[in-house]
């Protein structure tokens, strides 16, 4: 690589890190200057004094800590059943070939193609006849059925990577096939699995039509809708509004900063092999 | 074989039987109402009204608005993501010092939502106080702030170019583990053969990741074109409709009108606009394989 070329990759990478990590430094020296800061000119780009009024405050004009905790609950617990359900599914699709396989992926995949917000209003019709409006289940149940298909996928991808012989010689040696897939594959299988529960764990938490739909009790609100209820309230609430952003995207950026390097294997394995 | 096929159904069915009930039957009941004079504040005059939804959807601006937006908004969004996304890939391809890192902050938007990024934007974009036009004045490239996304000339603009900042990171990732996957004997080869730099981009890495690439645009456009979340966080749809694309538009039907039919009837449209542009797709590029994952 000559010297021109090594300096214009330096400056395209330079510049491309400058644009992409830009929003999330204003995002957060927003949320921490004081108000009156944040409209008056000119801009400061590093603030003269700090504060965490806005955080505080949060808190104080709204139940935020709920939110938080009704976030996290909904998005592991759905993040957790999909898991299970599509560990059985994926395995199966990998190994064992079958009438109506191909129709069983072709639906699978057809899922992500298609524009699902269709659903959305009878679903609403659906949650309302089953009494499930305002309940932390109607999201645990959607977002689990809204990843089965994508999880499935992308952890056959992962099983697709693994000998069959493994389990075939755990079976020889006496196990079931249930305990060969529990104490021989899955261990084998943690990384997939790993990246599979943080895409499903940051899907959820960040997922906002559904909950938008289905939630409007103040006490079950999940990060999202409260954002979402918070802009229409406080239009103009920079502060505030900046502090609550930067706490709904803190997990999944400290998930990303971890897990990038599976999350990024998963993804793209899942998708090259399938 | 008795035990094989019971293995195979109970790993199956709590799948199929959840995606059946919770995303089929909801969406051909949504196909359905398409058809149906459908209003959440009117349920007792539901009632089937044959293509009224599409006539009045075909007579109405903001619908014919959305639809040449979600042109544009596909159009440029891919263009940009891929071409960025590609260059990046190609940059990151060879380990370097903070490879890891790099790719850490370079990455980070794959894990934040389309609504809060649209939130994050609408703030940089702000007429008045946002950082993007004082940012311009600054430098001098404007002299007076522009209405980013107040002035209907430049809104979809503004909104695209935040589409583009969420996806540039997907197309990198992708096309990066495509690259890292290409034979180095290939590359001797070509090395052999006296190739340059550009020489061997052309002739060696684009045609062994053109299945990649072929199958990642599909993907992504599709997604692009339905997803409504950022423009949902940026404008709404607005000022006065013009940044709605059509995916947004049914949202904003089904949230604040409450009007299932006409929701409808615009998803049903975006069904068969995606089923045109998936047979053009395949059929321009004869790739017969790209569906298989």
């Amino acid at each position: 690589m000559t010297g021109l070329q090594k300096t214009l990759k330096v400056v395209f990478l330079g510049l491309y890190l400058l644009v992409m990590v830009f929003p999330l430094y204003w995002i957060v020296i927003t949320s921490l200057k004081p108000q009156k800061d944040i409209f008056s000119f000119p801009l400061r780009y590093w603030p003269q004094k700090f504060t965490m009024d806005n955080y505080v405050n949060i808190f104080k004009i709204s139940k935020f800590h709920i939110y938080i905790g009704n976030s996290l609950i909904v998005a592991i617990i759905a993040a957790l059943i999909v898991l299970v359900i599509s560990v059985l599914s994926a395995y199966v699709l990998a190994r064992f070939k079958f009438r109506g396989h191909s129709q069983i992926m072709l639906a699978f995949f057809l899922t992500q193609m298609l524009p699902g917000f269709i659903a959305l209003a009878p679903l609403y019709l659906m949650m309302s006849k089953m009494d499930l409006l305002n309940t932390r289940f109607s999201l645990v149940l959607m977002y689990t059925v809204g990843l089965i298909p994508f999880s499935t996928i992308m952890l056959r991808g992962f099983f697709q990577r693994i000998p069959s012989s493994l389990e075939e010689a755990a079976m020889i040696d006496g196990c079931s096939r249930w305990s060969a897939l529990l104490r021989v594959i899955i261990p084998v299988m943690l990384p997939g699995i790993a990246s599979t529960f943080i895409f499903a764990f940051v899907q959820n938490w960040n997922e906002l039509f559904l909950a938008v739909m289905f939630i409007d009790n103040d006490a079950l609100k999940t990060l999202p809708v409260a954002m979402n209820s918070f802009i229409l309230k406080f239009d103009v609430d920079w502060g505030a509004m900046s502090a609550g952003a930067v706490l709904s995207i803190i997990p999944t950026i400290v998930i990303f900063a971890f897990a990038q390097r599976f999350i990024v294997e998963g993804l793209t394995q899942g998708a090259e092999k399938g | 074989m008795k035990n094989q096929k019971i293995f195979i159904l109970s790993g199956l069915i709590p799948a199929l039987l959840l995606v059946l009930a919770f995303t089929y039957y909801p969406f051909l009941r949504g196909i359905i109402m398409a058809f149906q004079d459908y209003k959440l504040f009117d349920l007792r005059h539901v009632r089937f009204v044959g293509f009224d939804n599409f006539k009045a959807a075909f007579h109405d601006p903001k619908f014919l608005v959305a639809l040449k937006n979600s042109g544009y908004w596909v159009f440029f969004s891919l263009i940009f993501q891929f071409v960025l996304g590609l260059s990046l890939a190609l940059l990151l391809k060879k380990p370097f010092r903070g490879r890891g890192i790099f790719q850490g902050f370079a990455f980070y938007s794959w894990a934040l939502s389309g609504f809060l990024i649209g939130m994050i934007w609408k703030w940089m974009f702000n007429s008045q106080i946002g950082v993007i036009n004082d940012l311009l004045l600054r430098v001098g490239i404007i002299h007076e702030r522009i209405g980013f996304l107040s002035n209907p000339k430049w809104a979809m603009t503004s909104v695209i170019i935040a589409n583009v900042w969420y996806g540039i990171a997907f197309f990198a990732i992708m096309l990066l583990a495509a690259l890292q996957s290409v034979p180095s004997e290939l590359y001797e080869a070509a090395d052999m053969d006296g190739a340059t730099g550009i020489r061997k981009l052309w002739n060696v890495t684009l045609p062994y990741i053109l299945p990649t690439i072929i199958a990642t645009t599909l993907l992504r456009a599709i997604w692009i074109f339905n997803d409504p979340t950022i423009i949902y966080g940026l404008t709404n749809g607005g000022p006065a409709g013009s940044t709605h694309i059509l995916s947004s538009l049914m949202l904003d039907k089904i949230i604040y009108a409450g009007d299932y039919g006409a929701a409808s009837a615009i998803g049903v449209i975006m069904i068969v606009l995606l089923l045109l542009y998936t047979i053009f797709f395949l059929t321009v590029t004869k790739a017969e394989k790209v569906g298989d994952f």
